[in-house]
């Protein structure tokens, strides 16, 4: 027997630890003497209300998808990849390679060869940590942190030495050709009346997202593979007695985690800026965990809590504009969230999971 | 008639919505041996638990010697005059005897005197209840027998006049067993109460003066042995009459299936576990290994499994199969015919998380019946578990549920309705009925018995010895890597297997004298 219904673990829960967070972040506001009634008024009325608000939510949301849904693949094999900002970075470069050295007839081709180039390049750096773990048994979280500094540092190296254009002063590649322009939400549902997402760099991606969450619950609950990822994550002894080699599961669910993760980069660098340029990855790599963590490691609960971290994100930029509210609080918020719904899980669960004990045994 | 020495009072615990006891009451007295028997999951651990304090009842009264005595914690039982000795040891490896006696016990700041008073104390301890352990030895060079003995000894060093043992002869020979219990008995002719929590009926008769049954949290009787029958036990533990032996015709073995030829294992810290082994099952016949565990039948059954690498040649219907590398795993094993039931279902043999028809398919996955394209044939799947479940009277039927909230019987069920249909040419099982309660033992003795019948070739390891010689048709006993010999379980009785399994081959010198000094020594220097 279960401790407690489903829907109390997958709804209730987060809800309880997203509304502590809520609590937690309005006695900050408090604090430094402003409402929070008028800042979370500021942050729905910036992130919701308008539809230009809504392409910056869901621009962000499209990263968080990502990363979370790479998070949740190495999850269910046990494996924590931290390492998800690195990936993402370098399938930046991926992406940037992709659209600079091959000619695009059209963006519909450029975005699929952007998608392979992204997941080639985020699989490969999420590939020696992944061995490294298989084979010598070195912790995948050490590892993959570690490779997020070489990243940054990697890519520092080749904007700056290969890829800037000349004359050039900032650390980028060159622009993009027109060809791999994707279309963003403004382009797609503006009409010649009533322009929508005017601005926004929400674009086609958020599509390509939502595919990915449908491509990963099927290849987690539906496919064999999923099968051995979920059961070797869960018991490394029994999927050994299974015959399940968890050199091979390891090597392979770090090469899916860090392709997805990769896949980010699509969104930011061909989506948005359009160049590559150092740090567009913003720390997305690591909103993934706490997006993983909040979604139970389920491409809808991923998609749920990215669509809420990037609420957060665009409505703390609001309240940074029009509020004297410092930017560094929204981390502040952001990470009251992340502690919440993440690592105090079971502040919440344990008197939960009682109280339905309780509830059950007075209706037995 | 004196207080007894312990007597509870409507003991009742509940964990969640699972009532472990449910208002229990017994009275042991005085300079006895009270057995307390029931399933797994009956609830005998958590009533000792409580009288141990690691548990606070929910409701009820604990007394020692008509006093009423609350017991918070266990330095409360330890002052109560409680000792308890666990099924799992609670020794610091690395220490000495003395060391792991005081541990927790010295008086005073300087261990000095704390050994010398100790070292005095154990003397006197010695002499007067048999109980020789050498002070100095270090607990990880002592054999299991005696490393239990370290545990009664930190006991009545802290003067318990009440012992609690915990399924204490689970991990002994049978030689140790009975050493065991000679002391337990000058424990009792010198005062003291024992309390003997086991599953096994034979030592509830043989030693004990009265016994309690447990079944599903509640006390259902208390008899004076003497004026009881293994059958009433077993009826009263399960609820409905069972049956004790295993029916079945005599073995009419085929072909030679399996053929292993020198067989080592080296384990992961480079100990050699297997030595060097020949042993074959053939066609329609079950082969049991006996032995305490940890004398390489876990390695033996594992590098069968193809999840361990080992050495030498293992043929399975007369051609060799890989025993490292490519082709070593467990589904390489199970194209060739080779079934496994291992020995550790949680950990092995089922994923728990994963509901039972996910576990149904478990090590089968790959199989191209169950595909459906790239996906998986889910619904396939489920309907051939819930036919699986109702085959193997699996309860609750509820392929849903996760493995883990089925009982160890019925998850036991599972794996082997997972097994069994497939139709091997080989079946390896481990420990099939450990943690299995009674009732489920019968059912699936009965399935192993129908298999070999169907002219299967079984490979049994089981450390219950009652277990092997009523299903094998040919026992090979192991004792440190080793087959010591093979034996036909109808020449053969429990002492010679019980000498074979510590390692003692020359029967003839001691038999019908096991356990002695002698034994004792050989053990040791073996183990």
């Amino acid at each position: 027997m279960d401790k407690m219904p489903k829907w109390a673990d997958i709804v209730l829960i987060p809800l309880i630890s997203l509304l502590l967070a809520a609590f937690f972040s309005a006695l900050v506001i408090l604090a430094i003497g402003e409402n929070p009634i008028e800042a979370l008024k500021l942050m729905i009325d910036g992130a919701l209300m308008r539809s230009a608000g809504w392409g910056y939510t869901l621009y962000y949301a499209t990263n968080f998808i990502f990363t979370g849904l790479a998070v949740s693949v190495a999850f269910h094999a046990r494996l924590f990849n931290i390492g998800g900002e690195g990936q993402a970075m370098l399938g930046g470069l991926g992406v940037a390679l992709v659209c600079l050295y091959i000619p695009w007839p059209h963006w519909s081709l450029s975005i699929l060869g952007a998608s392979v180039g992204a997941a080639l390049f985020g699989a490969l750096w999420a590939l020696i940590p992944a061995y490294l773990q298989a084979k010598r048994g070195s912790h995948i979280v050490i590892t993959t942190i570690m490779f997020n500094f070489i990243a940054a540092a990697l890519l520092n190296y080749v904007l700056v030495e290969m890829l800037r254009p000349v004359g050039a002063m900032d650390p980028a590649s060159a622009k993009f050709p027109d060809a791999t322009h994707l279309p963003s939400f403004q382009d797609m549902f503006s009409t010649a009346e009533t322009p929508m997402f005017r601005g926004a760099p929400a674009n086609v991606t958020f599509f390509l997202a939502l595919i990915a969450c449908v491509v990963v619950w099927a290849l987690i609950w539906r496919t064999r593979l999923g099968y051995e990822i979920r059961a070797f994550g869960q018991s490394e002894t029994a999927a050994k007695y299974a015959g399940i080699s968890p050199v091979r599961i390891t090597v392979i669910a770090m090469l899916i985690s860090g392709a997805l993760a990769g896949m980010m980069s699509v969104n930011t660098t061909m989506g948005e800026s359009e160049r590559l340029i150092l740090n567009s990855t913003e720390g997305a790599g690591f909103i993934g965990i706490a997006v993983a963590l909040m979604g139970r490691n389920h491409p809808f609960g991923v998609f749920l809590a990215a669509i809420l971290f990037g609420f957060l994100y665009q409505g703390g930029a609001e309240l940074a504009l029009w509020t004297s509210i410092p930017r560094e609080l929204i981390v502040v918020i952001q990470a009251l969230v992340i502690l919440f719904t993440g690592a105090l899980d079971n502040m919440v669960r344990h008197p939960l999971e009682k109280l339905f004990i309780a509830l059950r045994r007075r209706n037995a | 008639m004196t207080a007894p020495a312990i007597e509870l009072k409507g003991i009742s615990k509940a964990f969640g919505p699972v009532q472990a006891n449910k208002d229990i009451s017994i009275s042991v007295q005085p300079g006895t041996i009270h057995g307390i028997i029931g399933e797994n999951g009956a609830g005998k651990s958590t009533l000792m638990s409580i009288l141990y304090g690691f548990y606070k009842a929910d409701a009820g009264e604990i007394f020692i010697k008509g006093q009423k005595t609350p017991i918070p914690d266990s330095q409360a039982a330890i002052s109560a005059g409680i000792g308890m000795v666990f099924q799992h040891f609670k020794l610091v490896e690395n220490f000495t005897v003395l060391e792991n006696i005081i541990l927790g016990a010295e008086d005073g700041a300087m261990l000095n005197t704390s050994l010398g008073n100790a070292r005095r104390e154990l003397k006197h301890l010695a002499d007067e209840y048999g109980l020789n352990v050498d002070p100095d030895a270090v607990i990880e060079n002592l054999s299991v027998g005696h490393q239990q003995r370290v545990e009664i000894l930190k006991a009545l060093y802290r003067k318990a006049e009440i012992l609690i043992l915990d399924e204490p002869t689970g991990v002994l020979t049978p030689a140790e067993a009975d050493q065991l219990f000679r002391i337990l008995d000058r424990l009792r002719e010198e005062g003291k109460t024992i309390i003997l929590i086991t599953h096994k009926l034979r030592e509830i008769m043989e030693y004990t003066d009265t016994v309690s049954v447990m079944r599903r949290g509640q006390m259902t009787a208390t008899v004076k042995t003497k004026e009881t029958s293994p059958e009433e036990l077993a009826e009263l533990m399960v609820g409905r009459k069972v049956l004790l032996r295993v029916d079945k015709k005599p073995a009419e073995p085929g072909v030679t299936i399996l053929d292993v030829q020198g067989l080592r294992v080296v384990d992961d810290a480079g100990v050699e576990r297997v030595k060097g082994i020949d042993l074959n099952v053939r066609a329609g016949e079950i082969v049991g290994i006996a032995g305490v565990a940890g004398n390489g039948q876990s390695e033996l059954l594992e590098v069968l499994g193809g999840y361990a690498e080992g050495t030498g040649t293992i043929l399975v219907n007369g051609e060799p199969i890989p025993l490292s590398g490519h082709g070593a795993d467990g589904q390489a094993r199970r194209a060739t015919g080779v079934s496994h039931v291992p020995e550790d279902r949680q950990r092995e043999g089922l994923i728990m998380e994963f509901s039972a028809w996910e576990n149904t398919v478990f090590g089968y996955h790959l199989e191209p019946e169950i595909q459906n394209g790239v996906l998986m044939d889910n619904k396939a799947i489920y309907e051939d578990a819930e036919a699986k479940m109702e085959r193997f009277d699996v309860r609750p039927p509820d392929p849903k549920l996760a493995a883990k909230n089925f009982s160890g019987g019925n998850q036991q069920k599972i794996v082997l309705a997972r097994e069994i249909e497939r139709n091997p040419d080989l079946l390896l099982i481990g420990q099939p009925t450990r943690g299995v309660d009674i009732g489920a033992i019968e059912f699936i003795h009965q399935q192993i018995v129908n298999l070999r019948d169907q002219g299967k070739a079984i490979l049994l390891v089981s450390v219950e010895l009652d277990e092997i010689m009523s299903l094998s048709d040919r026992i090979a006993v192991m004792f440190d890597g080793h087959i010591m010999g093979e034996r036909d379980p109808a020449l053969t009785n429990e002492k010679e297997l019980g000498l074979l399994m510590a390692g003692i081959t020359d029967t003839s010198a001691v038999a019908g004298n096991g356990g002695n000094d002698t034994t004792e020594q050989e053990v040791h220097a073996d183990g």
